[in-house]
């Protein structure tokens, strides 16, 4: 990059020299990503609608001879997002034109015009997409999808194999998109939960696929104007300034940790407070905490003994040699177990059991198995005489971090972070077991603890403008993120009519935050709220159950243009609210089924109906 | 009776309810503007986000004998967790004379179970109370309880309470006589409350309905007012701590009459010297059908000139000491338009209960059961509600509740004496009775955690601090005297702790006043001796006084006459002088 001899427009000596020192200081990549930065910082001063414009707007010419190149992501939790961003940047160091969206917001006519297509997709659930992609899967799986004789593809899925239709997501998009007559750059690549590395091998082969000329010019990137960097509006401009991320978590400081939860509950769930004072850590209401948990020393311990092995043991990891006991503490998940653990030790001890589950038609069973037996219980119950540490960790995924709702708004709460934690704990084989982060939480954490973070975007998940009604349903601790919405809008003062709709098991119990709701009620912050608590009464009634009881209202604050929030379990209360939301169309409109789940998909499109479920 | 005044003489109108609402307290204003006691409590019980109901529905609801507490011993927890309060309902039936049927013992048993936290407490008026309560419980609880006939319509509130009425089983004619007075006088007093009937059992609201009260109006009383019938010579209703008493007066053909005792109560509040408890006065006899009227005089005169600016001094007690005694007697008899004869000589020996069998004139048996603090609920090794249970389906008779918080098995015929002492015995209820004179005569109030008032324990100290002054007794030779002893959790003395020999009023968590002198019969006040002390103190000066009073008791002298006679406390012989 050639380095500008004057001032730029209205720069003055101190801040043009901070430029120049900047400059020398910095290697070509940094540069990029300042340049980046300040393209962003622009954008975000301007307001997210001119970033959202910068982001899907359409391509510009392309320089003669170079394909079109289109990178597509379907993000749930970010992570697909992230990735889309990286391989964009390397994209455009090789000097290659991309067009960076996410599949929510494309507009599937242009399909037919593309020419090579990157997809990077993550899946949802039992093999869903995630819900923003909902309708490209709808168009591209559906009659109307065209032929794409044109397209030349590459797909990246995401998914995590403890579940059954792993990377299910990016495998029907990859199917499909062959179907159509697209031609495959590169075979799709199908990466668990420690995507990073399979990820960079798949970026680094594709990338100079689609490069005109074989391997493009390193003298290209120059041509590149940087501010078309333009950052995405979900990582946004406090994204950009983050020093610590999901590689370098900040410890923060513990401040507060306490059951909220009252006496007699049947369940314990806490509120865990977070100084992430000095971190660089920025957030919105609607964004996650990623908590990079350790495992319970007395599970590693259990698991050593069983196993025979000792702590000291080396094993060889990415980083270097580590010793197996901190390795197993800090960088596998060594509680469930998951079918890639199963298929290791059926082979590590050539036990009958384990390989009769196997089959490709024993998915259920072998799901009933997975759910009745942790890691423990299964070198415990077919023991292996003289296991090498590494036969052990191959059949492990690494640690991943545990991603929680932001239970607070830095602008009632400064740089702290507040979390609402449902501690996971059950009894299997006569043993207590517990989640591995809410189990370090709510047994192992002391007072002055601090626990490794970073701020997980959830850009799919944001307070409208101020004005806006807001409709919030959720359910446990799905109702963390409204507390964050809620403080929000009181201290931005927002005129915005709000209405919560909580379902838990029992009021006495279990009604999280009562007080607060109660003075947020008192204070007209809260228009409204009503509860729906499963176990009070002898028939069972939930949210969606309240949600109904309310239908002529609700449908007046939708159609008074109110956003529709859904926070809480993905496998019940996400369908259910939905088809409870579905039906109010029905009978509050007038519409058919089929309208009204177009309603919901249209809300969804104006982001009017928003979801955060897991 | 009808609202027009008599004429009266003169007398400081100022505070009474001559006045305009904004010159009285705040909640004569509540009252009046309550829409005969409807409130919002229909709303209230719509409100899901919290357990409790509005601030002024909860003073509106003691009219319907339902009280809003929470279980105090979580309230600090619970607010750390972002809870509200662990709000329930204290629900008080009425029932007066303490007389409940088998049929409605087993439909509150079944209640307790269902929605009162596995417990019923027999109160110090003869009633059962149920706690635990849960907002959503109520209007199924009230209901039921219809369905046997109770109801708890003005168990509390600023109202007549249940009527009181002697429990002597063995005296059973006069007895039946004076219960059924009893129960038409407590019937008489009751409000007419449609409010009651529209929130509880969901009845329609009648069009017109608005001057519904003929005799409370829209402002009721200026506080709750007492009344209480006796049969000496047991005293076991303390009638000199009710508003009105009616002692009754027998001939050779039964029933004849009543000695009328007006202006007793125990309440006061610490701190404030004008507040004091204060016996009744007896001011006459009256023939036994001219109880109604009585009772109707007696209230209009309280409704009428009761202090309804302060409700600390809004007791019948105050107006009759700032009017004067002389000055009352002429209204009430202006009133009801006759002068109340001389009053009978009477003799009392007693306000306790006699304990075990006990055969009626007419033949009937009837077993008194110890109840420590009117507490029924099943503890492992003493299973109470599932004993009574089973009484009360083996036994027609009906039970009676005392005064001191006992249980009557009442009617029983001689042939099944033999069933019911096998059911005490299989359920390990008969050893409930060999107790300490000083235990069979303890009375302790609710208190904490349930009670907004507590100021220290009560009901949940009385075990522990029990046996300690048993053996202080016992040390001193007195394990089976009996020694009236009686705690409260607050200076309001549910327990009725200012007649006791031996009285304690919470100030404080484990600080107490202790009070000696009392009457053993229920006839004097007692003298605060230690403020605000705790229990080593307490303990330390009742072994000081017992160990004289074994040393030096004259034949026969009561605990209580002897504190006074050896100089521990002077005697106080009129309320006012209970605080100098």
């Amino acid at each position: 990059m050639t380095l500008t001899e004057f001032p730029g427009p209205g720069l003055n000596e101190e801040q043009w020299g901070l430029i120049r020192a900047l400059a020398v200081s910095l290697t070509s990549e940094q540069m990029l990503w300042v340049s980046g930065y300040f393209a962003g910082h622009d954008d975000g001063a301007r307001g997210r609608t001119a970033l959202a414009g910068a982001e899907s707007g359409p391509p510009g010419p392309a320089p003669a001879g170079a394909r079109s190149l289109t990178i597509l992501y379907a993000s749930e939790t970010g992570n697909s997002q992230a990735l889309a961003k990286d391989v964009a940047e390397q994209a455009k160091a090789l000097g290659l034109v991309v067009q960076l969206t996410d599949m929510a917001d494309y507009k599937t006519r242009r399909l037919k015009d593309e020419q090579d297509l990157l997809l990077i997709a993550s899946t949802h659930g039992e093999g869903d997409p995630p819900q923003g992609a909902a309708d490209f899967f709808e168009f591209i799986e559906g009659r109307k999808a065209p032929r794409l004789e044109q397209l030349r593809f590459a797909v990246l899925a995401l998914g995590d194999s403890t579940y059954e239709r792993y990377c299910e997501a990016g495998r029907r998009l990859d199917r499909r998109l062959e179907e159509l007559g697209a031609r495959r750059l590169h075979p799709r690549s199908d990466c668990d939960v420690d995507y990073e590395e399979p990820a960079a091998a798949w970026t680094a082969a594709v990338l100079p696929l689609c490069a005109p000329d074989g391997l493009a010019g390193a003298g290209r990137a120059t041509a590149a104007p940087p501010a078309e960097f333009a950052l995405s509006p979900g990582l946004g401009v406090s994204a950009a300034v983050v020093s610590h991320d999901k590689r370098h978590p900040f410890q923060a400081p513990v401040v507060d940790n306490f059951v909220l939860t009252g006496r007699g509950s049947s369940k314990e769930t806490r509120h865990v407070e977070l100084s992430l004072a000095g971190s660089g850590l920025r957030y919105e209401p609607g964004d996650a905490l990623g908590l990079q948990a350790r495992n319970d020393p007395a599970v590693v311990e259990a698991l050593l003994d069983a196993l025979k092995l000792t702590a000291s043991a080396t094993i060889v990891g990415k980083s270097g040699n580590r010793p197996l006991g901190q390795a197993l503490e800090t960088d596998f998940e060594v509680t469930v177990a998951t079918p890639r653990f199963l298929q290791q030790w059926a082979d590590v001890t050539d036990a009958g059991e384990l390989k009769a589950l196997l089959g490709e038609d024993r998915r259920d069973a072998r799901a009933e198995f997975l759910r009745g037996h942790q890691v423990i219980d299964i070198v415990r119950a077919f023991p292996a005489r003289g296991v090498a540490p590494a036969a052990l960790t191959a059949g492990l995924r690494p640690l991943q971090p545990r991603l929680y709702s932001i239970a607070s708004s830095p602008l009632a709460v400064d740089d702290e972070a507040h979390l609402t934690v449902s501690t996971v704990r059950f009894t299997l084989h006569g043993a207590p077991r517990f989640g591995v982060a809410s189990g370090q939480i709510a047994q192992r954490l002391g007072a002055d603890d601090t626990l490794p973070v970073y701020v997980q975007p959830n850009p799919h998940f944001r307070l409208p403008e101020p004005e806006r009604p807001i409709l919030l349903i959720g359910a446990g601790t799905g109702v963390a993120p409204y507390r964050g919405f809620l403080q929000h809008r009181e201290a931005a003062g927002a005129t915005g009519r709000s209405w919560l709709l909580f379902g838990e098991r029992n009021f006495r119990s279990d009604f999280l935050y009562q007080t607060e709701w109660q003075t947020l009620l008192r204070d007209k912050v809260l228009t409204r709220m009503d509860v729906a608590f499963s176990r009070d009464a002898a028939k069972k009634h939930y949210v969606q159950h309240r949600l109904l009881d309310c239908a002529a209202e609700v449908h007046a604050w939708i159609e008074d243009g109110a956003s529709i929030y859904v926070c809480g379990d993905a496998a019940r209360l996400a369908p259910d609210v939905h088809d409870a939301l579905a039906s109010i169309f029905v009978s509050q409109a007038g519409l058919s089924r089929e309208e009204a789940e177009e309603r919901l998909r249209s809300l969804a499109r104006d982001h009017r109906y928003q979801r955060d479920v897991y | 009776m009808d609202l027009v005044a008599p004429p009266h003489a003169a007398t400081d109108r100022s505070r009474d309810i001559s006045q305009p609402l904004d010159q009285l307290g705040p909640d004569e204003t509540l009252k009046a503007e309550s829409d005969q006691l409807r409130g919002t409590i229909a709303l209230s019980l719509l409100d899901r986000i919290t357990g409790a109901v509005s601030e002024s529905d909860t003073k509106l609801m003691k009219f319907q004998g339902i009280y809003q507490q929470d279980d105090r011993d979580l309230r600090d927890e619970r607010r750390r967790q972002k809870l509200e309060p662990a709000y329930q309902f204290m629900v008080r039936v009425r029932l007066a004379g303490g007389v409940c049927t088998s049929e409605q013992w087993l439909t509150l048993d079944a209640l307790a179970r269902e929605h009162g936290g596995g417990t019923l407490r027999i109160t110090t008026r003869q009633t059962f109370q149920f706690h635990w309560v849960l907002k959503d419980s109520l209007r199924p609880l009230i209901q039921k309880l219809h369905t046997v006939l109770l109801d708890t319509v003005s168990a509390c509130g600023d109202d007549a309470r249940g009527v009181m009425c002697s429990v002597d089983p063995h005296l059973s004619a006069v007895h039946a006589e004076v219960y059924d007075l009893a129960k038409r006088a407590s019937d008489h007093a009751i409000p007419r409350m449609r409010a009651y009937h529209e929130i509880w059992y969901g009845e329609e609201r009648v069009a017109g309905s608005a001057a519904e009260e003929p005799f409370y109006g829209r402002t009721y009383m200026p506080r709750k007012f007492k009344i209480g019938f006796v049969i000496p010579p047991i005293n076991d209703i303390d009638v000199y701590t009710q508003d009105l008493g009616f002692i009754a007066i027998t001939g050779p053909d039964g029933l004849e009459g009543f000695n009328v005792a007006i202006g007793g109560g125990m309440g006061r509040t610490d701190q404030a010297p004008s507040t004091y408890p204060r016996l009744a006065d007896v001011i006459g006899y009256v023939p036994k059908d001219q109880v109604l009227t009585v009772s109707d005089a007696v209230m209009a005169v309280q409704r009428d000139f009761g202090d309804r600016r302060d409700r600390a001094r809004a007791r019948f007690k105050y107006t009759i000491d700032d009017k004067g005694l002389d000055w009352i007697v002429s209204e009430i008899e202006a009133r009801q338009g006759f002068a109340f004869a001389p009053a009978r000589p009477v003799q009392f020996t007693t306000n306790g209960d006699a304990f075990g069998w006990r055969q009626g004139e007419d033949g009937r048996h009837h077993y008194t059961l110890f109840i420590e603090a009117g507490r029924l609920d099943n503890r492992p090794d003493r299973p109470l509600l599932d004993g009574l249970g089973e009484i009360a389906r083996a036994h027609p008779g009906g039970f009676r509740l005392t005064p001191n918080q006992n249980l009557v098995i009442a009617n029983v015929a001689a042939r099944d004496r033999q069933l019911i002492e096998g059911l005490l015995e299989g359920f390990n209820l008969a050893e409930l009775n060999a107790q300490g004179g000083v235990r069979r005569n303890a009375i302790a109030c609710v208190a904490l955690p349930t009670c907004g008032l507590a100021m220290a324990e009560a009901e949940r100290y009385l075990p522990s601090l029990l046996p300690q002054i048993e053996s202080l007794l016992a040390r001193h030779g007195l394990a089976e005297e009996p020694i009236t002893l009686r705690i409260s959790g607050c200076p309001n003395g549910c327990s009725r702790p200012y007649i006791a020999e031996i009285g304690l009023t919470g100030r404080a968590p484990g600080k107490y006043n202790l009070y000696l002198g009392g009457g053993f019969h229920g006839q004097r006040l007692n003298k605060m001796d230690l403020e605000n002390v705790g229990e080593a103190a307490i303990l330390a000066r009742l072994d000081t006084v017992i160990a004289h009073f074994a040393r030096e008791r004259l034949d026969g002298e009561r605990f209580g006459d002897f504190a006074i006679r050896a100089g521990y406390v002077p005697e106080v012989k009129a309320g006012r002088d209970f605080n100098i």
